[in-house]
């Protein structure tokens, strides 16, 4: 889970990541009295959760109180890589003569935390790592030590920092590991760690990613779920605990396992080429037990996004045996008509492994007009895509 | 032969008394694997009836290792407690230990990661994963037991339903051993690590492995397979469509900036003389075609 700019910094103040404080609103008017609360020239600051936010104008300075609202209407409900600004940030303006970058993230390839740091802050970080690697130290972090003071120092003297700012930044260091392993981030990252003119060192920018997997131990993760950015029908989804994901298309799918959905997305794709360039519509996995209710859910969701025009259920039955699978989509479509929801857009049912035969059998006994068997993966991603370009 | 796992592997099951752990004890006993005892701090001393076979419960793993000699470990226990009962089998020197828990956060898998590691005494399975199987050998795991027969092909996979998938369109070839790897950021075990202990197995004559989009441990293992595999390797990876920044379920699928696509880990399988299935299926009929053209 991605935080907001506010977000990251608020977690930062409580561990004591020296921050700038900053509020949050929603209205230009909001953003002039914001300005006036905080009595000094503001920068006023798109909240969305992508890069690049200077570039696209979402950043932007403001010397008073009138400026400050002139520019939150330039930037609210401007479009910055497809996310729209429904909230900026009114921070006070900071003098800079110096700008550094420093990140602690999760290091997939070598299973283990990296630190990065560099005194050419301030910049795409990512083109600065291709352009002059050298400039951006790396050092990996130990999960049982962290980042204890001798590491911090690792980090600092192999970025080189001037000895002006070393201990300052040692000190900064010390604290976001104390955000990413008590917080249970994924990504504490600061670009710019600034040099004020004054020498103090200030974080002027976060980012932070959190696991949602450590939400148990976090009930306060709730609250920083975003359902401004996320789309109703995903948000619908997510009330119904249901791991969907919302794409762009014509064909629905429902499958069981995270891996064999991605794969159902993929083969109907392709078949889609062939029918106009179909795709699907969403991901949708209903896990290893595949109850009726968690059809019904998951029909529910997928039949009430206007763009699908025919559904593919492609279940692997592993520990859930297909004829349980059966009769859950058949109870399904009863419990969506008993809610006077009439089903009209064709399934294809594709069912293999344990007791398939029963599954089909079942389907097929029911004799539903809008339900179709299919044997194989390839052919009734075929079919669905040829069925999703007739109702269209 | 096989990997990791065969007729002599002794199976202690963490989270016995459990609903889930002591459900896939009974589908693994009914597979044929040799389970010996089973852990739950505060019943040991108990049982637990698996269709009439009787399996101890011991308090720890190290009396269950001491009791039983008992050399894998299946985790079931939840998220919670994961890294705890890691540790505990870690701290008895279980040589090899499978997590199947699904949902454990990944700051408890970096550390009890680095800890199995520190230890040189154990290798680590998963998290989230849906363990090895061994066909008609072993099977520690919820990967179902009857899907394919015993044969000469070796599976790695991410993906627990893919797996399946490929044992079923090739189970009149069979396996020699199934590895579910898992999808999680980090995970204990990788492509790498089965597509080594693969090339070294005798009754493996040639290796499937399927991946899916993020980080980049296919574009590694296709740098392991151009250093030190022989055996043909066919692989399938999913998640071409899957849009950037989006979690598709598995904590690690998803992709962010132009590393970890489907494309590039495709291309980097094909550049190392991989064949690479579009679909599920087609990889199957390339691996009939390896296996019948030898």
């Amino acid at each position: 889970m991605d935080l907001y700019e506010f977000q990251a910094k608020e977690l930062f103040a409580r561990h004591g990541v020296p921050t700038t404080s900053g509020i949050v609103v929603r209205t230009p008017q909001h953003a002039k009295e914001a300005a006036e609360e905080l009595g000094c020239a503001v920068v006023v600051k798109a909240q969305v959760k992508t890069g690049g936010r200077g570039k696209a104008g979402g950043v932007k300075l403001a010397a008073d109180p009138q400026e400050a609202l002139e520019r939150a209407t330039d930037i609210l409900g401007l479009d910055i890589k497809g996310h729209t600004v429904h909230q900026v940030l009114i921070t006070p303006a900071s003098d800079i003569d110096e700008e550094y970058y420093v990140s602690i993230l999760l290091d997939r390839s070598n299973r283990t935390f990296l630190a990065m740091a560099s005194k050419e802050g301030g910049v795409e970080i990512e083109q600065l790592a291709v352009e002059r690697p050298e400039a951006l130290a790396r050092v990996a972090v130990d999960p049982l030590v962290g980042v204890d003071r001798a590491k911090a120092e690792e980090i600092v003297d192999a970025a080189a920092f001037d000895a002006s700012v070393r201990d300052q930044v040692i000190e900064v260091l010390e604290r976001l590991w104390d955000v990413f392993i008590n917080e249970d981030a994924t990504l504490v990252e600061v670009n710019p760690l600034v040099k004020t003119p004054e020498g103090q060192v200030l974080a002027l920018d976060g980012k932070v990613s959190l696991d949602e997997n450590a939400s148990f131990r976090h009930p306060e993760f709730d609250s920083l779920v975003d359902s401004v950015e996320t789309d109703p029908l995903e948000v619908a989804a997510k009330e119904r605990d249901l791991n969907y994901v919302k794409l762009s298309g014509s064909v629905g799918i429902i499958g069981n396992g995270a891996g064999l959905v991605m794969s159902t997305l993929d083969v109907v794709a392709y078949a889609g080429e062939e029918f106009g360039g179909q795709r699907p519509a969403n991901f949708l996995d209903i896990g290893g037990g595949a109850s009726a209710q968690v059809m019904a859910d998951g029909l529910e969701i997928i039949l009430s996004d206007a763009e699908v025009k025919s559904v593919f259920v492609n279940v692997f039955g592993g520990i859930t045996a297909c004829d349980a699978v059966a009769n859950g989509i058949l109870q399904a479509l009863e419990l969506l008509a008993g809610k006077g929801e009439a089903v009209a857009k064709p399934l294809v049912v594709r069912l293999d492994g344990n007791n398939a035969d029963l599954g089909r059998q079942i389907l097929r006994d029911a004799a539903n007009q809008l339900v179709e068997i299919v044997d194989t993966m390839d052919e009734a991603a075929r079919r669905v895509a040829e069925l999703a370009a007739q109702g269209a | 032969m096989a990997i990791f796992i065969n007729e002599n592997s002794k199976i202690l099951v963490q989270g016995i008394t459990g609903s889930e752990g002591g459900k896939h004890a009974r589908r693994m006993l009914a597979s044929g694997t040799n389970i010996v005892a089973g852990v739950t701090p505060g019943k040991g001393g108990q049982t637990v009836d698996a269709d009439g076979k009787i399996i101890p419960v011991f308090n720890s793993v190290g009396d269950a290792v001491a009791g039983t000699g008992a050399d894998v470990s299946v985790v079931f226990v939840p998220p919670k407690f994961t890294k705890g009962a890691v540790y505990e089998a870690v701290d008895a020197a279980v040589p090899l230990v499978i997590v199947i828990t699904e949902g454990v956060p990944v700051h408890d898998t970096a550390d009890f990661f680095a800890y199995a590691q520190q230890s040189r005494t154990t290798r680590l399975v998963g998290p989230n994963c849906p363990g090895i199987i061994s066909p008609g050998k072993s099977n520690a795991g919820i990967i179902p037991g009857n899907i394919s027969q015993a044969g000469r092909i070796g599976l790695v996979s991410k993906s627990g339903t893919l797996t399946y998938q490929m044992m079923y369109e090739l189970r009149d070839l069979g396996f020699s051993t199934c590895v579910g790897i898992g999808g999680d950021p980090i995970i204990g075990t990788t492509h790498i690590d089965c597509l080594e202990a693969f090339e070294a197995d005798p009754e493996t004559d040639a290796i499937v492995m399927i991946g899916e989009i993020g980080g980049d441990a296919e574009e590694r293992a296709a740098a392991f397979i151009r250093e030190n595999v022989t055996k043909p390797v066919v692989g399938y990876v999913a998640g071409f469509t899957a849009p950037e920044g989006k979690t598709m379920g598995h904590a690690g699928a998803i992709v962010s900036g132009s590393s970890g696509t489907a494309a590039a880990k495709q291309e980097a399988l094909e550049a190392v003389g991989v064949r690479v299935g579009k679909t599920p299926s087609e990889t199957a009929r390339l691996m009939r075609e390896i296996i019948s053209g030898r």
